[in-house]
């Protein structure tokens, strides 16, 4: 019978089915999957009987309601009218707004913090050190308060503004610019930055061909930096500049007009780069130590610079150890945003909370924000992997 | 961080907490706990705030007092729960406190949908705006384009709206999750005005860095009744919270204090000549009355000798002789020409 057959098909046949390791497995992972669906199921419908019995309804149709508040800063336009779903769109994008500043802006703080904690200069280590130190030890929230209250005492009163030619007003409402007013013939300078990048992308391309083939080096920043700024700049001139300014002036009790950056935005974004940036800076500092020092004098035995020792031979080495741990502070990066409502930034957490005041739907409301951060964290790990997988080492 | 994760919490809670220990009514557990939890401000001047001995004390503070001497026979058997605005409804729904008494608007819409119960009002209010005096400004209808820092989680964000919308105003709202930031950034300067209920800008004006440069313009712009609320569907623990308080307005009514309530019972002992049959009732002396709200027969004198009467309390926490030096107003009783009315103990 088919239990003395031999070869590998009919090999697991013989055996009686939940001594079998593979199918004992499936059938665990079937009765986990079970299990959660379950519990989801039951919380579900508690909630729901929970709900019921205090009357409270249940639904998503209170995203059509009228708003009836109004926030303070928001990308996409927004009144008193606005639904509420409108405004929680808005929140969404200033959680987005912030978290990229902050990501870019403390990874850029942190590199730099991290290198310097490795300088030889005793003043500069030591610096950065206190830095650190003093900064990862303090809660995030009460630096926020800090800077807060600091940005808001230091900048003069709005009738005490400080005032750079007329154009540029400073005061405790916030930084007060002019704002570009594109004219008709603004599209043709946007082409021109368009083919303006496009070059660059070409100049890198031929240099770095050509740099392959002869060794021979080719300025490629400052040649596409140039392609980029200088070919709009040129044809907007010959346009004649079609861009207007509209200049902020005071008006009643604040500045009308112009392009406004407010302290709550400004705190947030310093308080939360100055603080991840501190964790990113030991990131660094571990992934650069972990490079055997073999490597640094192997590169100056070449007779590469210390700068480009660090930029060509350690740092691309250090990137692999660098980014996972990076991966994680960008996801603290987004929840922490959360804290802006301390400060009067209106962030999705702030907005949710006003809507889940106003209408009382506590459950709804949570799960979206929960929903969005999910959404947000994911993407963020997604793309850190896609680019740990890039950095990967190519074994050869 | 730490209020994203209290709320998140108490929605958990909501979800987990099983339906039948919903079902237990929440005399039963108050008794079984041995003490209130009631939800109460973080720290409100007058109306829920620790005094320097760090012990609670406030006109909310006393309502909850009440409720504890009523059911518990010790007014001191309350566990504070400090709230803030945005906290406060989702910790009664999910069972983290019986009972908020915490400078809240009754609204139709808080009413209705948030499975809260509102029966009684212990302060009648209504939101005002408070500016700085060198501002020049007598009137909040001259607020055009002004920055106004607000709480977030308030009626008052929605008051404002709909006051900027009837006026044209074009208001700039800077919304913080606290009172106190709220309270620091109008005091820094950050906004030109500072909105919230008439009384909360008394409490807060006591706070700032020179109270005496700050005034509070004259324009009432909504009715802000707040009471104490409870969660939907308990009558009976929504009738002793509410007699709680009527008791406190009738023994005021009558003159019983919490220096004179033993005389009071003694002078209206069964039998006595000219005894007032309402106070008879009232201190339990013939009717049992607090049967029918499941306490015994000494609930008001209880609340009366451990707490005082309503006019007491006012006196003492928000009153001419409190910092903040509110008048009675609309707070008078009833027969003074006020708002305060109880029901007759019959
Ligand atoms: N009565 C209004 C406002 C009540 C309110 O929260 N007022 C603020 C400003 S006075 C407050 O008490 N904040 C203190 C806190 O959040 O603990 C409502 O029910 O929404």
């Amino acid at each position: 019978m088919a239990e003395i057959s031999a070869g590998p098909s009919g090999h697991s046949a013989a055996i009686v089915w939940w001594r079998d390791e593979r199918k004992r497995a499936l059938l665990w992972q079937v009765l986990v999957v079970a299990g959660v669906i379950a519990a989801i199921w039951f919380i579900a419908s508690n909630t729901i009987e929970n709900l019921r019995t205090l009357g409270v309804p249940l639904g998503l149709d209170f995203l059509d309601f009228p708003a009836g508040f109004a926030i303070s800063f928001s990308l996409i336009p927004t009144d008193l009218d606005s639904s509420i779903g409108r405004l929680i769109v808005a929140g969404i994008l200033n959680t987005l707004l912030a978290t990229a500043i902050c990501v870019v802006l403390s990874t850029f703080i942190g590199f730099l913090v991290g290198v310097l904690r490795l300088s030889g200069n005793y003043l500069i280590s030591r610096l950065a050190t206190v830095y650190v130190e003093a900064v990862r030890n303090v809660p995030l929230l009460v630096q926020l308060l800090f800077w807060y209250v600091a940005i808001v005492k230091f900048f003069p009163n709005v009738r005490q503004s400080i005032s750079l030619n007329d154009m540029v007003f400073l005061s405790n409402r916030g930084i007060y610019a002019p704002r570009p007013v594109p004219q008709d013939d603004f599209s043709i300078v946007l082409v021109a930055l368009a083919v303006g990048i496009a070059i660059a992308f070409g100049i890198r391309r031929w240099a770095k061909r050509r740099q392959e083939a002869t060794g021979k080096q080719f300025p490629i920043g400052l040649s596409a930096l140039g392609a980029i700024l200088l070919l709009p700049i040129l044809v907007s001139v010959l346009l004649g500049n079609p861009v207007e300014w509209e200049l902020p002036a005071l008006q009643g009790f604040n500045f009308q007009g112009g392009i406004v950056l407010q302290p709550e935005l400004a705190t947030l974004v310093i308080g939360l780069s100055i603080y991840t940036a501190a964790f990113i800076a030991e990131i660094v500092r571990g992934g650069i130590l972990a490079i055997s020092h073999g490597q640094t004098e192997a590169a100056y035995a070449l007779g590469l610079r210390p700068s480009r020792t660090l930029r060509l031979v350690i740092v691309p080495q250090a990137l692999r150890i660098i980014v996972p741990p990076l991966t994680s502070q960008y996801l603290n990066i987004a929840k922490n945003t959360t804290l802006a409502g301390a400060i009067a930034y209106p962030d999705i957490f702030s907005i949710i909370g006003t809507s889940l005041n106003q209408t009382g739907r506590a459950v709804e409301n949570i799960a979206i924000m929960m929903g969005f951060f999910l959404l947000l964290s994911l993407i963020i790990s997604w793309f850190m992997n896609w680019y740990n997988r890039r950095i990967a080492l190519v074994e050869r | 961080m730490k209020s994203i994760k209290y709320i998140v919490a108490s929605v958990a809670l909501l979800a987990g907490m099983s339906t039948a220990a919903h079902a237990a009514s929440t005399l039963e557990s108050v008794k079984a706990a041995g003490k209130v939890k009631c939800g109460v401000n973080t720290g409100l001047t007058g109306f829920a705030a620790p005094n320097d001995q760090g012990v609670w004390a406030g006109l909310d503070i006393d309502l909850c007092k009440a409720v504890a001497a009523a059911v518990l026979g010790d007014a001191n058997a309350v566990e504070y729960k400090p709230l803030n605005a945005e906290q406060r409804f989702t910790a009664l729904q999910s069972g983290e406190v019986d009972l908020l008494s915490r400078n809240t608007t009754w609204t139709l819409s808080r009413d209705s949908q948030l499975g809260l119960d509102f029966r009684a009002v212990n302060y009648y209010d209504g939101q005002g705006f408070m500016v700085r005096k060198d501002l020049g400004i007598s009137s909040a209808k001259e607020l055009k384009g002004a920055t106004v820092c607000v709480q977030e989680g308030t009626t008052t964000e929605k008051n404002l709206g709909d006051f900027d919308k009837q006026y044209n105003l074009g208001m700039q709202p800077v919304k913080f999750k606290e009172s106190t930031d709220a309270r620091a950034a109008y005091d820094e300067g950050r906004c030109d005005a500072y909105t919230t209920d008439a009384s909360g800008l008394a409490a807060e004006r006591t706070g700032l860095k020179a109270p005496a440069d700050h005034i509070i313009l004259p324009e009432i712009i909504s009715k802000e009744p707040l009471g104490p609320a409870v969660r939907h569907g308990d009558s009976q623990w929504a009738d002793i919270v509410s007699w709680a308080h009527f008791a406190m307005l009738i023994g005021e009514e009558k003159g019983i204090t919490s220096a004179n309530v033993d005389d009071m019972k003694a002078k209206n002992a069964e039998g006595t000549d000219g005894a007032d049959a309402e106070v008879q009732r009232l201190l339990g002396i013939t009717d049992k009355l607090g049967e029918g709200i499941g306490l015994g027969p000494d609930w008001a004198y209880n609340i009366l000798k451990q707490v005082g009467n309503y006019g007491e309390a006012f006196e003492r926490n928000v009153g001419k002789s409190s910092p903040l030096g509110l008048d009675r107003g609309l707070n008078a009783l009833w027969t003074q020409g006020g708002l305060q009315y109880a029901p007759p103990a019959r």
